[in-house]
């Protein structure tokens, strides 16, 4: 099981670091996006993996249970990365509408007209 | 704390309140702004003599205010003769300069600006004399550095102005930084920041290896201030400014913080053969070569700025001997150079301002047409030169006394004869001030018909005089205060007697000897400037041009080869770093053995495992294809919700699943306006090396994964399942430590969220009013549209779903704390709910409908949250502690009020509102771009249309 999900965490992240290299907008919103998943699934793992001992105090006396600390944590993340990624989406969309192109890199024809100024 | 210690801090502070005053006042005009600079200041000054008694005394007054004693950071004050001493200088002349400045500006000068710059200026100066917390000193240090810039700079519109300043801050700039340094390796050595505590510790500071660092680093602070040789040459570009300023930071007060620092750290770092060759040498090299440039400068200012250059050499010579006699005669010989040089600027303003020229060749003669002004050069020029009977004699002769027995590596000769140099040089220079400017006949051409000016010009620098005379004379007026700043500088209790005749004494022939040179000196000044303007010398500001230039083109190519715009070389050079940073630290730990037995993988989740695997090995190759790669993204999303709930962690896979729907709808509608394929453009070879990158960091992070899961590590999370229901008032642990144990966190994540919808709904506007909209008006984007756009169905059935999902959004909400949900997850699914109905029956009509405005929702969420954690102060418990109660109704079953939940709301409201106004930014967008609006939900209305029929029938 754990070898399981630190497969899933290694590939998401593999994947999110090459898209986040890519040259347009929008795989990088998708890299970033699967990175955050893998940062996330990460985070949560931190707790160590449990079945069946969901962090809900049980009415029935004595139980053992999953630490709830890594829950919380990533339940916020969640949420944030989500904002995160929304701003990320709005200034991408803003950048194309005004540049028409969806380029993530300047041209260096253009920076050396910057160092020229 | 007492009274004492009360008005030390309101000394230190009283200049920077005042500062406020003429800056705000600034069209009051001068006499307004001068008298509001001179208040304040003389309170001080006031206040600070009050205090003279009981230092004279040898008392040492103190005031401590903690602000992080762990890092030994305070604002600790204290004052002792040397303080003293410097401060009473920074007052007294400030309120001198303040009256002289008051008739130098014209009116049209921006007075108030000046006057407030000022008051900055002697504030940090103040500052520094009176710290104890080295760190605070440092603080003082830099801002007099800070104030000095925009005092050199204060006409704008002059270009040596502005250079000269930067020249003054970059180079005292500089020298700042490496006090820093040396200040910081100091306290560390002596294991406390404030002085009173180094100045004790002496002895383990000499002794330590770090000694040497320290000393050249504080050094390196000092001669930058104090312009010492190498770094003489930005005081005499500072001269751009306006004479007041020049006085008062160039000659009494910001070139001698050097002095004074140096003369504060000499029980600690004085005494060793470094000491005395790096201080006592350079201090040496700066008088000679000071006094020898001024010799052939012609410009009235130039000249006093290289002689003050010399003198501070001078100073520093005499501290660098390290004996008790030398830092006597310094201390007083920076009493004696205040009065003579300030007067000294003073008279060269005068000059200037009545001639209109500060250049001595075209002027001379003018003790017949400005006789005052004459009597208060000829006086103060002197004594610097060290004429009898007045006061730059006395502690020259003190210098030379002390000069005429300092060997320099076993040579007997070196010192005095240069010293004896030095003098003579001086002794040049000011007789040529006297007789160039005053003497000589009566000429027909300056460039504006002098005369003596009024009495506000004239005051200051004559009462200067006056001290220069009374000094000279009764030098044992001085005593008191010398003693009392030489003991603090020695830190032993020393009488000196100060006396105008010592006997004969190989001093007295030594400045003979320099009167008599001096003489010849000027006598032959004509064909000596000729061969001076001959000879090639290093200029100073093409060097120092020329570094910067060199810096600048170094930093510029650094820049430029790493920072070059392309944000995916940041990411890669970025993630490369984080992977070897990684690995290295890896290495370094060692691994121990798995503690952890690996748990059992059932058949559904190795199905689960392989989904994720390859939509994600499929995002990566098919991502070209932008809606198959979003497709594949929702199914990652979705396999991790359902893993969540397989791993015990039911809230995550409540708000992964409800966030998943959100963020595709937002990347959807994003795309809309995007380009729908992501054209191939990278080459094999770049993919390749981004592959190989990503596998390098995929293993990292999931080799690290792995190795933390087999291992039990101890966490503090017992507490929170212990306390969840005693101190938390629920069983949903993951929401109590969300709005009770973490609330804070949670707070302050809920404000990010709330920014983070304000700035899309920003962004949104600036968009719409710039290129973009016209862009958005022309693009077709027709054949993207369906061509039903409110199918009926999906209409009708969304609006019966509105109330069930409300109804499930509230339920989620209430049993959050008890049983997975909670403000998060209901905000989400409310905010679906609304979406569907945006989606389904269309922005207008679903805008028509909305009461609240989204903005309002994040602000109210916010508010809540915090009067929810504010209200806890009421109860006097810290801020977000929560308190619940049962309550039993009859009719329902016995439920629980937590103000926790209150929080909640807040949170709810939040989450809501942000991702409410996200969605609703990005669909104005879609309506801007031409997308029509209906005004009827349904394309189709089968109401209105029957009757319509009927009616035609």
């Amino acid at each position: 099981m754990e070898l399981l999900v630190a497969s899933a965490i290694g590939a998401m992240t593999a994947g999110g670091v090459y898209l986040l290299l890519r040259l347009r907008t929008f795989p990088v919103i998708l890299g970033l996006a699967l990175l955050s998943y893998a940062v996330n699934v990460f985070l949560f793992s931190s707790g160590r993996l449990a079945i069946d001992m969901s962090p809900i105090l049980s009415k029935y006396g004595e139980a053992s249970y999953t630490d709830p600390l890594p829950q919380a944590l990533v339940l916020t993340a969640i949420v944030i990365s989500f904002g995160m990624t929304a701003v990320l989406v709005m200034i991408s969309l803003g950048a194309y509408l005004e540049a028409d192109s969806d380029e993530i890199d300047i041209d260096q024809a253009d920076l050396d007209e910057d160092a020229a100024k | 704390m007492s009274t004492s210690s009360n008005l030390l801090f309101l000394i230190a502070l009283l200049p920077f309140l005042g500062a406020l005053v003429p800056g705000v006042m600034i069209r009051a005009g001068r006499n307004v702004a001068a008298t509001f600079t001179a208040v304040p200041t003389a309170i001080a000054l006031i206040l600070l003599l009050t205090f003279a008694p009981a230092v004279m005394r040898g008392e040492v007054i103190q005031a401590e205010l903690n602000w992080l004693p762990q890092l030994g950071l305070s604002a600790s004050f204290f004052l002792d003769g040397l303080g003293l001493l410097f401060a009473c200088m920074i007052l007294g002349v400030g309120l001198l300069i303040t009256l002289y400045a008051r008739f130098y500006l014209s009116g049209e000068d921006p007075v108030g600006q000046f006057y407030t710059y000022l008051l900055l200026f002697q504030g940090a100066m103040l500052g520094i004399v009176i710290s104890d917390n080295i760190l605070l000193l440092l603080v003082f240090w830099e801002l007099t550095s800070l104030s000095s810039f925009l005092l050199i700079g204060y006409w704008k519109h002059l270009p040596e102005g502005r250079q000269g300043a930067r020249m003054a801050l970059t180079v005292t700039g500089a020298g700042g930084l490496a006090m820093i340094g040396g200040m910081l390796i100091l306290g560390n050595i002596a294991g406390g920041y404030n002085l009173t505590d180094i100045l004790q510790a002496g002895d383990a500071i000499r002794a330590s290896e770090w000694y040497m660092p320290a000393l050249i680093l504080i050094l390196l602070g000092a001669f930058t201030k104090s312009a010492q040789f190498p770094f003489h040459f930005w005081l005499p570009h500072a001269m751009a400014a306006p004479t007041p300023v020049s006085a008062y930071l160039h000659s009494a007060t910001m070139v001698k913080a050097g002095v004074f620092l140096m003369a504060r750290m000499w029980p600690v770092l004085s005494g060793t053969d470094a000491w005395f060759y790096i201080v006592g040498t350079i201090g040496l090299i700066t008088m000679v070569l000071g006094a020898l440039i001024a010799l052939f400068k012609d410009d009235l200012k130039a000249l006093l700025a290289f002689s003050t250059v010399s003198h501070l050499g001078l100073l520093t010579m005499l501290l660098g001997f390290g004996t008790e006699a030398a830092a006597v005669a310094a201390v007083f010989h920076i009493i004696n150079h205040l009065t003579f040089k300030a007067a000294l600027f003073m008279t060269a303003g005068i000059i200037d301002h009545e001639t209109h020229t500060r250049d001595i060749k075209r002027l001379g003669g003018l003790r017949h047409l400005m006789p005052l002004t004459f009597f208060i050069g000829t006086v103060a020029a002197l004594s610097m030169a060290g004429i009898p009977l007045f006061n730059g004699f006395l502690s020259k002769e003190m210098m030379l006394e002390e000069a005429s027995h300092t060997y320099w590596a076993g040579n007997h000769y070196v010192v005095p004869v240069l010293a004896t140099l030095g003098a003579l040089l001086s002794v040049a220079y000011s007789l040529r001030f006297i007789s160039h400017v005053f003497l000589g006949p009566v000429r027909n051409d300056y460039p504006a018909k002098p005369h003596d000016p009024p009495f506000g010009l004239w005051a200051a620098p004559a009462l200067l005089v006056i001290l220069v005379i009374l000094i000279g004379v009764m030098p044992f007026l001085a005593e008191g205060i010398v003693t009392a700043a030489a003991s603090a500088v020695t830190g032993a209790d020393l009488h000196p007697h100060l006396k105008i005749w010592h006997g004969v004494t190989p001093a007295l022939y030594m400045s003979i000897i320099a009167v008599i040179g001096g003489a010849i000196l000027l006598a032959l000044h004509a064909p000596l400037d000729k061969a001076w303007i001959k000879a090639p010398r290093p200029e100073a500001k093409a060097i120092f041009d020329r570094l910067i230039a060199a810096i600048v083109g170094l930093t510029q190519r650094i820049t430029y080869s790493t920072h070059n715009g392309a944000i995916s070389r940041y990411l890669a050079i970025f993630t490369i770093a984080s992977v070897l940073l990684g690995a290295l630290a890896f290495m370094g730990g060692g691994l121990s053995a798995p503690t952890r037995d690996m748990l059992p993988v059932p058949a559904v989740i190795a199905v689960g495992w392989i989904m994720l695997i390859v939509a994600t090995v499929s995002v990566v190759t098919m991502h070209h294809h932008r809606f198959r790669a979003l497709v594949l993204i929702g199914i990652i999303g979705l396999t991790i919700s359902a893993g969540f709930v397989y791993m015990s962690a039911p809230d995550l896979a409540l708000t992964q699943i409800s966030v998943e729907t959100v963020t595709i709808m937002l990347l959807l509608l994003a795309l809309h306006f995007l380009p729908k394929e992501t054209p191939k453009e990278s080459s094999v070879g770049r993919k390749m090396h981004d592959g190989i990158i990503a596998v390098a960091a995929g293993a990292g992070v999931g080799g690290l994964a792995f190795a933390f899961m087999q291992r039990d590590i101890s966490t503090i999370s017992s507490y929170h399942v212990e306390n969840s229901y005693e101190g938390g008032g629920g069983t949903n642990v993951v929401n109590v430590i969300l709005v009770d144990f973490r609330g804070y966190d949670t707070y302050g994540e809920i404000i990010v969220l709330g920014i983070a919808g304000l700035l899309i709904y920003a962004l949104m506007h600036a968009l719409l009013d710039g290129p973009a909209a016209r862009r958005l008006r022309n693009t077709d984007y027709s054949q993207d549209r369906s061509k039903d756009r409110h199918p009926l169905m999906m209409v009708v059935v969304t609006r019966v779903l509105m109330p069930i999902a409300l109804m499930v959004g509230l339920y989620i909400f209430l049993r959050g704390h008890n049983q997975p949900g909670g403000g998060f997850v209901a905000g989400l699914v409310v905010a679906i709910a609304l979406l569907m109905q945006y989606m389904a029956s269309g922005f207008a009509w679903t805008q028509d409908r909305q009461r609240i405005e989204y903005h309002t929702l994040i602000g109210f969420g916010v508010i809540i949250a915090g009067i929810t954690g504010a209200g806890a102060w009421v109860f006097g418990v810290p801020f977000l502690t929560s308190s619940y109660t049962y309550v039993h109704l009859p009719p329902i079953e016995e439920f629980e009020l937590a103000t926790a939940m209150l929080f909640d709301l807040g949170v709810f409201l939040t989450v809501l509102g942000a991702v409410m106004l996200m969605l609703y930014s990005l669909s104005r967008i879609a309506r801007f771009a031409g997308e029509t609006v209906n005004v009827e939900a349904m394309d189709y209305d089968p109401a209105s249309r029957v009757d319509d029929g009927t009616e035609e029938r």
